[in-house]
């Protein structure tokens, strides 16, 4: 197990998001995280990286509790996150942006492969290069944020919401691509409202509701589930 | 008005020689504002230690006024460290001393202005009250009375005409001032947009959360912008005595508040933006005070002040650190 989530509850203020859950991430897989608004699949993404403190629970990774890590040392541990909304640094070039994912890393010859692989998944990404990041279409942006995350070699990539607000030609490249990445040696974890892609794509997944776990299985398993489907598939 | 129109060239090298000294300052409030939010009115005591460090090392070593070049060059490079090292370093001691404990409490943006002022005042008071109580003695030259309203600092250059066009003459004095500040403003330039701690400066000043994700400590950076702005203020502190040749505990109001006006002016958090206003403040001051009378030139710097705020509260070239490339 590679990442493991153990009854993890996160809380604002009096208010708890996360009532306790539990899940993990073996070495290779794509495990997707599917939910609807609200469910807490952003909160459990930013309780992984480190931007929102466990209020219980554990967080191991590759063998180390990390619960109560900085985020910036979570990321040279192995961990990096495309946030929701790509969050890209608009104000950068494309170039600068892809740096910035690499920002722990030394190994000059290890970031230049990376920049290049980056590149190779999106040519889109090396066209615009030298281009300000705000100035690139939403897909693009989307593309810049999963290439930044990626130039931190992660063990563990984590995707929130990949698809938000792209068209759904564009939102089927990105999974593409995703189990590309996978095929490549990356392991992820990926969060998604588009629980139709995610399910495909995934090798297991969770479903979700209300700060709780109320499903896990295979990906396709989750996919012909009934009531799966009935409430994130939009089929009776 | 028409001593203005007659002397424009000399008003104008003036001015600017003068405002590259606000722009240095102003450095510091906008690399902390831009990362922070914060104005840090502490600022200006920063930029204060810096003359007096200069001034304790020039009266220990017993320097002359107008020694001979090769004694006065590096006498003012040992200036830049020294005051370089102490404005740095107060600079990061208020930073670590007061705004850390607030920041780990998220305390709302009010109570760290008021810690601010309240930082300056006591910086104030040290140099001005406390020092010259408890080792006045040792350094009489310094700290021989309270609250000494002038001391004054060995002048290190003499003013001696370097070029000189119609009736404007540029004179050594100009072009160190001008030259060393554009040089240290070029140094921290190249170092926020091509260095790696750079681009972590302004991933944190455009979006604290996510320069977390990319692995950036942001603690780290935010003791570095603080280092880096009080570097800028100690140069500021070595021009400052080569042009003006004194200081007093309460330098710093009336400096920190004009660099500050230069900031804004400029566009707060944006680094050409406070060399802009700088630039413009020094220049815009003689002019008022050659028109008017000399007393009058503070007030100009406010009546700016007040005006960018009413019509244009961006500044002129808008803020943040890290959008426009900085």
């Amino acid at each position: 197990m590679l990442l493991e989530l153990q009854d993890v509850k996160v809380a604002y203020g009096r208010i708890e998001a996360l009532h306790g859950i539990s899940l993990h991430v073996n070495e290779g897989e794509i495990v997707a995280l599917i939910g609807a608004n609200g469910a807490g699949k952003t909160t459990t993404m930013r309780a992984i990286s480190g931007l929102r403190p466990l209020s219980g629970g554990k967080i191991i990774f590759n063998g180390e509790d990390i619960s109560r890590l900085r985020a910036d040392l979570r990321v040279v541990r192995g961990l990096c996150q495309a946030p929701e909304g790509r969050q890209i640094f608009p104000g950068m070039t494309v170039l600068e942006n892809l740096d910035m994912g690499a920002y722990t890393r030394r190994d000059k010859a290890g970031i230049a492969a990376d920049l290049a692989r980056v590149y190779d998944l999106f040519p889109r990404l090396k066209e615009r290069a030298k281009q300000a990041a705000g100035t690139l279409s939403g897909g693009e942006q989307q593309m810049l944020a999963i290439g930044r995350a990626l130039m931190a070699r992660p063990k563990v990539l984590l995707l929130d919401e990949p698809s938000m607000g792209l068209a759904p030609m564009l939102i089927r490249q990105i999974f593409e691509i995703i189990t590309e990445i996978s095929q490549q040696g990356t392991t992820i974890l990926v969060v998604e409202q588009n629980a139709q892609q995610a399910l495909s794509r995934a090798h297991r997944a969770y479903v979700l509701e209300t700060g709780r776990i109320v499903k896990e299985g295979t990906g396709n398993d989750l996919l012909h589930d009934p009531a799966v489907r009935e409430a994130y598939l939009g089929v009776a | 008005m028409n001593t203005l129109i007659d002397h424009i060239g000399q008003y104008t090298v003036d001015g600017v020689s003068k405002g590259a000294i606000y722009a240095l300052v102003a450095l510091g409030y906008t690399l902390v504002y831009g990362v922070l939010r914060l104005i840090n009115f502490a600022h200006s005591e920063v930029f204060m230690v810096g003359t007096f460090a200069i001034l304790v090392t020039y009266t220990v070593l017993d320097v002359q006024q107008y020694p001979a070049l090769v004694v006065a060059i590096p006498t003012a490079l040992l200036g830049l460290v020294v005051a370089g090292l102490a404005s740095g370093g107060i600079a990061l001691a208020v930073e670590r001393a007061a705004y850390l404990p607030l920041r780990r409490k998220n305390a709302p943006p009010l109570i760290f202005l008021i810690t601010a002022i309240g930082v300056s005042m006591i910086l104030v008071e040290v140099f001005g009250l406390l020092l010259p109580r408890r080792i006045g003695h040792l350094l009489p030259e310094v700290f021989g009375r309270e609250r000494a309203a002038s001391l004054s600092v060995p002048y290190l250059f003499e003013r001696r005409p370097v070029l000189t066009i119609g009736d404007t003459t540029i004179d050594t004095i100009h072009v160190i001032v001008v030259v060393a500040a554009v040089v240290m403003m070029i140094g921290l330039d190249l170092f926020i947009n091509r260095t790696r701690y750079g681009r972590g400066v302004r991933a944190v000043a455009q979006d604290p959360q996510t320069a977390a994700l990319m692995g950036v400590n942001q603690d780290r950076v935010i003791m570095l912008i603080f280092v880096l702005g009080g570097v800028m203020a100690g140069a500021a502190a070595l021009l400052w005595t080569i042009r003006i040749g004194n200081t007093q505990s309460a330098i710093g109001f009336v400096v920190g508040l004009k660099a500050f006006t230069a900031a804004v002016l400029g566009g707060i958090g944006n680094l050409r933006g406070a060399l802009l206003g700088g630039i413009l403040l020094g220049v815009v001051e003689v002019y008022a005070a050659a028109i008017t009378a000399s007393i009058w030139e503070d007030v100009f710097a406010f009546v700016i002040l007040v005006i960018v705020l009413m019509f244009r509260p961006t500044g002129l070239l808008g803020e943040s650190l890290g959008r426009a490339r900085a």
